[in-house]
């Protein structure tokens, strides 16, 4: 298990080979690897965003994205996991976060991806705060993680 | 009297004007109540999370000497 809180841009698909070339000791180790990568977007609730600056609580970001990992490894039976965040000043198309898995077999690992990255997005201390044209805001909420189905 | 460590962040943080203090209260203290005793505002913002010592608690909790309460908005990270 793996956290890392960066300051700077970070490769999300650099930081899971590496990791993975790390934490195992022959490629055939594990069967299933789900990951998310959370990247900047442009525009939010109808305006472009220029940038924004992530603010987080040091200490308590770190260990409550400790225990959310050893309440998904407790929950499934998982090999590995590892989340990367990003702190400091943002630009449209630079990596937010990445939450990645390895299990046996794909059921556990989508499932915890899923879960780690939900308990993040709702629990963990992070806070937004975007550059607009005319001004900064704080980001109040997160959005819903449930998908909308095309009709 | 005992002292604790009162941490905001985000949009609280830029409110007030400060990230960090100490503080004195008295035996019984509440987080709500320190929030009041740190900051003048009577009322609670709406929607405030508090965590002591890095874990989340509610604002009834009762204090301790040494403690570190963080008052902060609702998280939107990821």
């Amino acid at each position: 298990m793996q956290i890392l809180i960066r300051p700077e841009p970070f490769d999300p698909y650099a930081e899971l080979r590496a990791h993975e070339r790390a934490v195992f000791a022959s490629p055939g180790a594990f069967g299933a690897t789900a990951s998310f990568v959370g990247t900047m977007r442009d525009f939010n609730e109808g305006d472009e965003v220029q940038g924004m600056v992530l603010e987080h609580y040091p200490g308590m970001t770190e260990r409550h994205l400790e225990q959310i990992c050893h309440e998904a490894a407790q929950q499934w039976t998982l090999l590995e996991t590892l989340i990367v965040h990003r702190v400091g000043p943002v630009v449209p198309g630079e990596s937010i976060v990445l939450v990645a898995v390895w299990s046996a077999h794909r059921a556990e690992a989508f499932e915890a991806c899923r879960h780690l990255m939900e308990d993040l997005k709702s629990r963990a201390p992070f806070w937004k705060k975007e550059t607009l044209a005319d001004g900064t805001r704080w980001v109040a909420r997160n959005t819903s993680g449930v998908a909308r189905k095309n009709p | 009297m005992k002292k604790v460590t009162v941490k905001l962040f985000a949009s609280l943080a830029e409110a007030e004007g400060w990230r960090e203090r100490q503080c004195e209260i008295d035996s019984g203290t509440t987080a709500a109540v320190l929030w009041t005793r740190a900051t003048g505002h009577p009322e609670l913002p709406p929607r405030m999370l508090c965590a002591i010592n890095m874990e989340y608690r509610p604002l009834d909790t009762v204090l301790a000497a040494g403690d570190e309460v963080a008052y902060f908005p609702p998280v939107t990270g990821g």
